[in-house]
């Protein structure tokens, strides 16, 4: 998909995206951020603390969320604001035995929410939900036109 | 254990320096499943115009939360790391984040509020190259959860 500037207006959609996600993948994020906090990766750690299971982190969703945008835009340092809300956690399922099954599935659809022709930015909305419910709020990735 | 509010307006100077690596811009890049080659290849990130890998839009945690922990493992802070929750985040970035670069944060607490039994902390972690220029400001709120939550 490519940004077509003149063109670009508030409300159109940038498409969407799944991301799906195992435990070896909150392992590899724990390892490539030093985030090493077991609640997203030991299921006896997670439930002592009272979660419902293993979660993954918010920063991962974050950090795959705005994939969708760099996508568009073409250049991933073109994203120069990106904030979001944690809301709900991501309780990702251990399957192991179950290879290439997913252990939770994350949504990821953009939308134009602001457009700054001074500036040359636009502002896109990102909606992240996992089993029907949001769980980035306010997740907006400001990005420098090209 | 209570939070201190006189945490707030505290700073804690640039600690040791993050010296931004290839491997580790692949690493990141892996570790969220972003896929631009720009975070792979020197030759793609050439021809957007950058001297080497650029780093995913997040990347920065991994330099802002380093200087999170000193606030966190100061004992006289008073708080219980693993009652921590992100509660939100953000990134403004002044230039990207390259391979090669050199930086430091300097930590500075904004705001702690009283929430139940625990407290909501504002950290910013103001993130530059060594040689002093702006590189990224990253700020988390951290929920501090109290016994009873």
């Amino acid at each position: 998909m490519a940004v077509s500037t003149p063109t670009l207006e508030v409300g159109q959609q940038l498409g969407s995206t799944t991301i799906d996600i195992t435990r070896q993948d909150l392992v590899r994020y724990a390892g490539a951020s030093g985030d090493l906090n077991p609640i997203h990766w030991n299921q006896a750690f997670a439930e002592g603390v009272g979660l419902p299971g293993v979660i993954a982190h918010g920063m991962f969703t974050m950090g795959a969320a705005v994939q969708l945008v760099t996508d568009w835009i073409g250049d991933p340092a073109a994203v120069v604001d990106y904030q979001t809300r944690f809301t709900k956690p991501v309780i990702v399922e251990d399957t192991t035995a179950l290879p290439g099954e997913p252990g939770a599935v994350v949504e990821v659809t953009g939308v134009v929410g602001a457009l700054d022709t001074e500036r040359s930015t636009a502002r896109i909305d990102l909606t992240v939900t996992f089993a029907g419910q949001k769980v980035l709020v306010k997740a907006q990735a400001v990005v420098k036109l090209p | 254990m209570t939070i201190d509010p006189d945490l707030q307006g505290r700073s804690y100077p640039a600690g040791d320096t993050y010296s931004v690596g290839r491997e580790a811009i692949r690493d990141f890049a892996r570790a969220v499943k972003a896929t631009h080659p720009a975070h792979y290849d020197v030759d793609a990130a050439a021809a957007l115009g950058y001297r080497d890998l650029v780093a995913p839009p997040t990347f920065a945690i991994i330099v802002a939360q380093r200087a999170d922990a000193q606030l966190i493992n100061d004992p006289d802070a008073g708080i219980d790391f693993t009652r921590v929750v992100h509660a939100d985040q953000r990134f403004i970035h002044h230039r990207p984040i390259l391979a090669g670069d050199q930086l430091v944060a300097e930590l500075h607490v904004d705001q702690v509020r009283a929430m139940g039994g625990g407290a909501m902390i504002t950290t910013r972690a103001e993130i530059s190259t060594v040689d002093g220029e702006p590189t990224a400001t990253s700020t988390s709120s951290l929920l501090v959860r109290g016994e009873d939550q």
